[in-house]
């Protein structure tokens, strides 16, 4: 087994996943990005929620939390801002961060809290036999959608930018050298940095929309993806349906844990000399 | 001009001195979200923490306010909140998380007529059952209600220490009455409280620093596994799905079941050590009041007038509610001719009484009164006198 | 001549999804009859790591080995 995987995984593999699973290739990027950035991994917080994707805690060799569907954000949050040495990474699937989890998504954008949130979007619920998400392309087939999805879809990316995250990209798992090369920036990023790894579920979304094959799969991302600076250059006509890869944003903006610092600082220092110390 | 008598007395809410409790128990991340009646703690906190290099945090909803707690006390934080019926309903789920996680946490919930929006600023005790069965699945919990200010302040620091002991969400039930009410507080005189902390049950030698395999959920004889936080040199998992001693995903018939009855007898093979009831003239009596929170500061008040008309009539006044003291009411009340039992609402904790009381021939009454008022001390009175006529219990006279 | 790899496959893990297979360049893997990749042509690796970036178990390990050995 190569020596990245043997440092960052533990010692309870194969993992559960379906074979060809794209959160397979994105676990396999993320222990990559780990190795270049070079944190020790008693410093490293990894929280994940509900679904197939976030079972990845419980396989990486890290301080890991599998926490509730939809709620892993609102866990990092807390843990982060108390302990803001931890390099915290949440990995959550596409419902999970931007269905129930939707209000904590965009709220943890808006507070620019230092975090890379990793969403794994393989546009199903693949732990619960295949439906569809709110980032299921319209049309698209589901056990909840049999005659294709009549919603509309989020553009994670707009939403997350628009939301307030200071960094925002996407990458999937066909582009995997990529998609470790953007997980390495995400982190490096000072504030909410948000990754889209656009993944594959071969069993449920290839099987209902005719592309069960797991290398098809790859291959039709292969054929579908556009590099942010090409699709600069393409008019939306040529873009509809492509998925443009990249980092899309990036900003500075004041980051939440330090802002709290200079906040508690100031207080206490004001206390001091107040010197009334407010301990009954 | 008068001279204060006492310099240490203060003025104070019910709302205050649970936050203040929470200050000297060590608190340090609070997540809440605005809800009446407990918002004054929140607005509390807010001032008062950064001055002490603490953390408080506004969050976007009662959901995200629970699971940051239980975030901050993953790595090795004393994390509470303070919310009122409809937050604490959407708290419920991560409840059960910390009770599975064995996530030490508090939870004090200003209690406030329900259900739904109800009467925001007006009081009922209608959390009793969702603070036990809120949320699914067999656990254990527990929860305590203070009956004055001054007892918020004490009870929110047992609180913290009961989480951080048995490795569980505590929750404070209080009542709304309690939350607003503002009335003389002293604690000058009183020693300082112990305040009990996780790292004080862990065994350095069972650590990896120590040579040892760090087991986050051993089946220890006390059914409370040692808490080492996560970032402290342990990488090992958390996960709400049932787990072995190890921390990872089980689903083997043996162990799940292991897991589960240490999960629950951690707290109730020790409801003697956690449930305190106090007792007011009930030896000797011929009926006991049971009453709890606000309400049992109108039993007592009934209780003194019906001393003076010459009815021997004591009070037991439940400090804890879960675990619920079902032994301790059988021992005090089992050889009394009449029992009742006020609550403002439809008999939530008599249930409990009752059950406890079974086979012991006690005649027991339940007094409900749910209109979004404080059960005042005459229709306890009242109750207590047509019962004891019923049941034919001559004013003093033996059995 | 072009640096030399060995490809170190661990079938065990491996779940014969084809992903590898069908996304190696150079036809070094071969599919076997129960479904598992195997590797068919070793020398004709060319080091690009396709395989090991796309394999969802973790199977493959490709180290550049020196020409001499």
């Amino acid at each position: 087994m190569e020596a990245v995987y043997e440092k960052y995984f533990r010692d309870n593999l194969p993992h559960i996943w379906c074979p060809g699973c794209g959160n397979g290739i994105v676990m396999s990027a993320l222990a990559r990005a780990l190795d270049k950035l070079g944190y020790p991994q008693d410093d490293i917080l990894l929280v994940s929620g509900i679904g197939c994707s976030s079972r990845m805690s419980g396989y990486m060799d890290l301080n890991t939390v599998h926490t509730a569907h939809g709620r892993a954000l609102a866990f990092a949050t807390g843990a982060k801002v108390c302990e803001p040495r931890l390099k915290t990474f949440v990995v959550m699937g596409d419902g999970d961060a931007a269905a129930i989890g939707g209000n904590h998504f965009i709220h943890a954008c808006r507070r620019n809290i230092d975090m890379t949130a990793i969403v794994i979007n393989n546009s199903i619920y693949g732990m619960t036999g295949g439906q569809f998400s709110p980032l299921t392309p319209t049309g698209k087939r589901a056990t909840t959608a049999p005659y294709g999805s009549i919603d509309r879809a989020f553009n994670l990316v707009d939403l997350a930018k628009g939301a307030g995250a200071t960094y925002v990209a996407r990458g999937d798992v066909f582009h995997a050298a990529q998609l470790t090369n953007l997980l390495v920036e995400a982190s490096r990023h000072k504030g909410f940095a948000v990754v889209e790894a656009v993944a594959t579920c071969p069993i449920s979304f290839g099987r209902y929309n005719n592309i069960p094959e797991p290398a098809d799969m790859l291959f039709w991302l292969r054929d579908n993806t556009v590099t942010v600076q090409q699709a600069a250059k393409m008019s939306d006509e040529e873009l509809t349906d492509k998925i443009i890869i990249g980092k899309h944003f990036e900003t500075e903006a004041v980051e939440y844990c330090e802002e709290m610092a200079r906040l508690l600082a100031d207080k206490q220092a004001d206390n001091e000399k107040a010197g009334d110390e407010n301990e009954v | 001009m008068t001279e204060i008598k006492n310099k240490h007395v203060q003025l104070m809410q019910g709302n205050e001195a649970c936050a203040l409790g929470a200050i000297k128990a060590g608190a340090s991340f609070f997540g809440g979200y605005p809800i009446t009646p407990s918002t004054e703690i929140a607005e509390y906190i807010a001032r008062e923490f950064p001055k002490l290099g603490r953390y408080f945090m506004q969050m976007e909803d009662e959901i995200a306010s629970i699971g940051a707690m239980i975030g901050a006390s993953m790595v090795g934080h004393k994390a509470f909140t303070a919310t009122s019926g409809p937050g604490f309903s959407l708290m419920q789920e991560l409840i059960g998380y910390a009770a599975v996680a064995e996530i030490p946490l508090v939870i004090i919930d200003v209690m406030r007529f329900g259900p739904s929006t109800g009467l925001p600023t007006m009081p009922q005790s209608g959390d009793i059952m969702q603070a036990r069965w809120g949320t699914h699945g067999d656990h254990s919990i527990i929860a305590l209600s203070p009956s004055s200010v001054q007892e918020a302040y004490y009870t929110t620091i047992r609180a913290f220490n009961l989480a951080e002991q048995y490795r569980t969400p505590v929750v404070v039930l209080l009542d709304e009455k309690i939350g607003h009410l503002r009335e003389g507080f002293d604690i000058s005189q009183d020693l300082e409280p112990e305040i009990i902390n996780r790292a004080d049950f862990v065994d350095k030698a069972a650590t990896s620093a120590g040579g040892g395999k760090y087991l986050p959920f051993a089946n220890t004889p006390s059914g409370v596994p040692p808490f080492v936080p996560l970032g402290q040199g342990e990488r090992y998992h958390f996960t709400g799905l049932t787990h072995n001693q190890a921390g990872f995903y089980t689903a083997d018939a043996e162990q799940v079941a292991t897991f589960m009855h240490r999960l629950c007898h951690k707290i109730e093979d020790h409801v003697n050590e956690i449930a305190e009831v106090e007792q007011l003239d009930c030896a000797g009596a011929d009926c006991v009041i049971i009453a709890y929170g606000a309400v049992a500061r109108s039993a007592q008040e009934a209780m003194v007038e019906l001393q003076s008309q010459g009815y021997k009539v004591g009070l037991l006044r439940l400090k804890t509610i879960w675990p619920f003291p079902a032994e301790q009411i059988r021992e005090i009340c089992a050889d009394k001719k009449l029992v009742v039992m006020p609550e403002m609402n439809m008999g939530q904790l008599a249930v409990e009484a009752k059950a406890a009381l079974i086979g012991s021939g006690v005649p027991f009454h339940s007094i409900t009164q749910v209109n979004g008022r404080l059960i005042a001390p005459a229709p306890i009175m009242q109750a207590v006198i047509e019962q004891m006529a019923e049941h034919s219990v001559k004013q003093g006279g033996g059995r | 001549m072009g640096k030399k790899f060995e490809v170190v496959l661990n079938a065990k893990t491996c779940k014969g999804c084809g992903i590898c297979t069908a996304l190696c360049p150079k036809g070094v893997l071969k599919i076997r009859p129960d479904g598992k990749a195997e590797v068919a042509e070793p020398a004709a690796c060319i080091g690009c790591q396709s395989c090991s970036l796309h394999c969802p178990d973790f199977c493959f390990e490709i180290k550049e080995v020196s020409a001499d050995d």
